[in-house]
């Protein structure tokens, strides 16, 4: 069975590929582009902020700038790169041969190059070069203000095909997980990082049939005459922030569970020692994934609801960060007592630890709604999304690549480039964020092009910080060119105490693993 | 370990940005911690704020000080060895609970202050505020203080600011930069102020910090909540919810005066309302000359419409060009007029902002400006909204 039988090459080999690390490798590259792309988009806005006054572009091709920055970062970059992960590591991790559905994996990846053209053409669109009608209202489009821009359908169209990819993908997780297990290996004794992801395709499932349904009342809004979001019919633009806030909180979590399935992956290989409370780990996720479905309302306190909801999305809110500061905890009693060594994958968990910590502080005084009245739609929100989506899940990504990437291509990273991308990443980062803290309390909304002069000096170290953050990921694409072209041999093991069976296979992995499946004792 | 290091220092960055912050702030403003209110319930919230803030950094400073002697003291270059531990139910239990404990802690004052500052009852003064694409329109609508009932008008950017906000204007920017207003809202010292706010086009929100109130003006739908200024003064603050390309250049300023100078404003308020009035009323009959209506409309155009039509009509990116256009030059007047009225798609209605003379003027400078050169003269009696 090992053998392959016509398998094609060149372009071929990508596009008809059914081979799960194939999938995980487009899927991981896709990411990438994305990334760079959003990344460029946020340097045109951070040099827009680098000054009060306008100095670089017009307002609404700000605006569409922090839109396609947050659409393309949320759905380009961070979502797929953790479906690459998946696909690599998921059968490897189970020893399973393959996915469950290769077929079906083969053209969940496929839908997505289709999707991003779908999303970015309205930019190119119109009189000339660039002119900015792509959408501009932010990457939450709430009604009515999306339902005044033209081209509206291919962001209803976008929205559509990512989220077919994205209920395929998690179909083919679900399947695979729970067919393909290795004999022996039952669902508690499962890597932490495919429960995450087992808990994760379940949100996915449950939550992007209702942003399809909710881009699809928009879609009829605009060109059919429906009033779902239009008072003037009878609508509520307030139900489009209900459903969307249904789809969307869950959707935080669809980005971080994965990253803290990587974390606890890392952490015991280099403190040495297992992971502290497993079983509390998988409840704690679970406990998570049930309580983001009962909280969306929180982005939402100043919309007029009535105080009884206030008070229940509060309370449901803060809940979240019990199971939180389980997992925190966990970590830390990993690493107590153990005999830790600082690799590069360790150096990127740690800094996990400590900055998504403290998203999770500012995530804590977010939820309570009279605070949160002054702290709404201003860069203290920023600060904490980022915190923990950019800090959070952009950091056990990379941590991840440098982790798994020995076993991918056989070569290990260049150490002295490695560590400068994360020592120069790790300093610009939280000169770009940290100080955005401040400005969002200061009183700065977020999304304005231009702002009061108070808040100027703080604006500019973090265009700085955000210029270096962005030049040291062009270092981190070398890195990754030079460590597929070659670098020391990996050995099989790669890392000293490792566990898992991934790391049972050759470095590189060999195109088909566990045809045979192995025994777990 | 080293991420700690950069970690800590940010940590005490920010301690020390707490301590030291209302000295380091300048003019009215802190630039490093939630702004101060002179409401009560505002001070309620500020006080929360900040006990939140310490419990997230004690609590911080414990989880991240036991990592960091962790990464300091069991590493393998020490000597470390690997502990075989890896559960301990009663711990876990502990750490659950204690978070949970401390949450109860936080959610009561939390209640406390979230239910005052839902209680609009009672209140002195009713103020409705609708948000329009992009300035703020207020009505005076309720008044057990002083005259004010009946009193309505827009509020724009200041003009300075909106010269300087312009793409590569180059200019110095002025004091108050993008929060200052053409015309003020203007409210009684220790009286309670509700706020009505709504919308005309698509979601705004109302929004001062040092009143602390912000509110989503939605359309279709109006909400209430309510501030009480304790102290004589000027606060800004601006429009908080994306509302399309000029968001960042709809400011909100609120003048709280003594009660005995808010009711002198109110009269003179309205007694300047009623001239106005009686001016436009004389106004909409009246027959204008091309240049009078040109000067007028050109004024009426920079205000209004250049923002995104461009000062020579030019347009760009969505909005498109004036200059030569179809509507400007062939099409009927009717129709030129209706859509200033009405608004189409990306453009909001400006029935309800300008007067009948402004539409005129604005119609005739349209349709003779750069080159359009129609020869058409509309008056304001052409105008039906």
């Amino acid at each position: 069975m090992s053998e392959h039988h016509d398998a094609p090459t060149g372009i071929k080999r990508w596009l008809f590929t059914t081979n799960h690390k194939d999938i995980g490798t487009l899927y991981l590259w896709f990411s990438f582009i994305m990334l760079l792309t959003g990344g460029a988009m946020a340097m045109v806005i951070r040099a827009e902020l680098l000054y009060p006054g306008m100095q670089v572009v017009d307002p609404n091709f700000f605006n569409m700038m922090t839109t396609m920055h947050g659409l393309i970062m949320v759905f380009g970059a961070i979502m797929p790169a953790m479906v690459g992960l998946a696909n690599w590591l998921i059968p490897m991790m189970i020893g399973a041969p393959d996915m469950a559905l290769p077929r079906m994996n083969n053209w969940s990846f496929w839908i997505l190059p289709g999707a991003a053209i779908l999303l970015v053409a309205p930019m190119f669109m119109g009189g000339d070069f660039l002119s900015g009608q792509g959408p501009a209202f932010g990457w939450t489009f709430y009604e009515p203000l999306s339902g005044q821009y033209g081209n509206l359908a291919f962001f209803v169209f976008a929205v559509h095909l990512l989220g077919f990819s994205s209920i395929m993908g998690s179909i083919n997780i679900i399947a695979t997980i729970l067919n393909m297990r290795a004999p022996g290996m039952s669902l508690m004794k499962m890597p932490m990082f495919v429960w995450t992801w087992l808990i994760t395709a379940f949100l996915l499932i449950a939550v992007m049939p209702v942003l399809a349904g909710v881009v699809t009342m928009m879609l009829t809004d605009k060109y059919f005459g429906t009033s779902f979001f239009d008072a003037a019919g009878g609508g509520d633009p307030v139900m489009f922030q209900h459903v969307f806030w249904f789809f969307g909180h869950p959707e935080v979590y669809i980005m971080i569970l994965p990253a803290f399935g990587v974390v606890s992956q890392i952490i015991p290989t280099f403190a040495r020692k297992k992971l502290f409370g497993y079983a509390s780990m998988v409840y704690a996720t679970a406990a998570i994934a049930f309580l983001s479905f009962i909280v969306w309302a929180h982005h939402m306190f100043t919309v007029g609801m009535p105080v009884a909801g206030e008070l229940y999305f509060m309370y449901a809110t803060v809940m979240i960060a019990v199971p939180t500061a389980v997992k925190v905890f966990n970590w830390t009693a990993t690493m107590w007592k153990g005999a830790i060594t600082f690799e590069i994958p360790m150096l990127w968990s740690i800094a996990f630890v400590f900055l998504f910590t403290i998203g999770g502080f500012t995530g804590l005084m977010l939820g309570l709604a009279p605070v949160d009245f002054q702290y709404h739609d201003t860069y203290f929100v920023v600060a904490h999304f980022h915190y923990v989506l950019v800090t959070g899940a952009l950091f056990a990504i990379i941590g991840a690549f440098y982790y798994w990437v020995p076993k991918w291509t056989g070569n290990m990273y260049n150490e002295t480039l490695a560590q400068i991308h994360f020592w120069v990443s790790l300093i610009s980062v939280n000169i770009l964020f940290f100080p955005q803290h401040f400005i969002g309390l200061a009183g700065m909304p977020r999304r304005i092009p231009d702002y009061a002069i108070q808040f100027a000096d703080w604006n500019f170290w973090s265009s700085i910080g955000g210029f270096i953050f962005g030049l040291s990921q062009v270092l981190f694409l070398y890195i990754v060119i030079k460590t597929i072209k070659g670098g020391k041999k990996a050995t099989d093991q790669v890392w000293e105490s490792a566990e898992g069976l991934e790391w049972t296979v050759a470095s590189p992995a060999p195109y088909h693993t566990f045809a045979t499946p192995p025994e777990i004792k | 370990m080293s991420a700690s290091k950069v970690t800590k220092q940010l940590g005490g960055l920010f301690l020390t940005a707490l301590l030291f912050g209302p000295a380091m702030a300048f003019a009215e403003y802190s630039t490093l911690n939630m702004t101060e209110s002179v409401s009560k319930i505002g001070q309620d919230m500020y006080d929360l704020h900040m006990l939140v803030l310490w419990i997230c950094v004690v609590a911080g400073v414990l989880v991240f000080g036991v990592i960091i002697y962790s990464l300091i003291n069991h590493r393998k270059s020490k000597g470390a060895q690997p502990a075989p531990f890896h559960e301990n139910t009663t711990i876990e239990v502990i750490w659950t609970t204690i978070p949970l404990i401390i949450l109860v802690a936080i959610a009561v004052p939390s209640t406390k202050t979230l239910l005052k500052y839902e209680d609009t009852s009672n209140s002195d003064l009713t103020i409705k505020a609708t948000g329009w694409q992009w300035k703020w329109e207020y009505d005076y609508i309720d008044d057990k203080v002083g005259d004010s009932k009946g009193i309505r008008f827009f509020s724009s950017l200041s003009k300075d600011a909106n010269e300087a906000r312009q793409l590569g204007a180059n200019k110095e920017l002025p004091e108050h930069y993008l929060l200052d207003v053409d015309k003020r809202i203007v409210v009684p010292v220790g009286k309670k102020v509700r706020v009505l706010t709504t919308a005309a086009d698509v979601i705004h929100a109302w929004w001062v910090p040092e009143l602390a109130i912000k509110r989503d003006a939605i359309p279709g739908f109006v909400n209430e909540s309510w501030f009480q200024a304790e102290k004589v003064g000027v606060y800004r603050g601006q429009c908080a919810e994306l509302c399309g390309k000029d968001h960042g250049f709809m400011p909100i300023v609120v003048e709280v005066k003594s009660v005995e100078d808010y009711k002198q404003w109110a009269s003179n308020a309205k007694a300047q309302a009623a001239r106005e009035q009686a001016a436009a009323d004389a106004a909409s009959g009246k027959v204008y000359s091309k240049a009078e209506l040109m000067a007028k409309g050109k004024d009426v155009y920079t205000t209004n419409c250049q923002a995104c039509h461009q000062a020579e009509g030019q347009g760009g990116g969505p909005f498109p060009a004036l200059k030569g256009s179809k509507v400007a030059t062939t099409g009927s007047i009717a129709d030129h007029i209706g859509l200033i009225v009405k608004g189409k798609g990306i453009m909001p209605p400006f029935g309800a902002q300008l007067s009948a003379l402004d539409i005129a003027a604005v119609t005739t400078y349209e349709r003779n400006a750069w080159g359009n050169d129609t020869g058409d003269v509309v008056q304001p009696s052409q105008v039906s909204k």
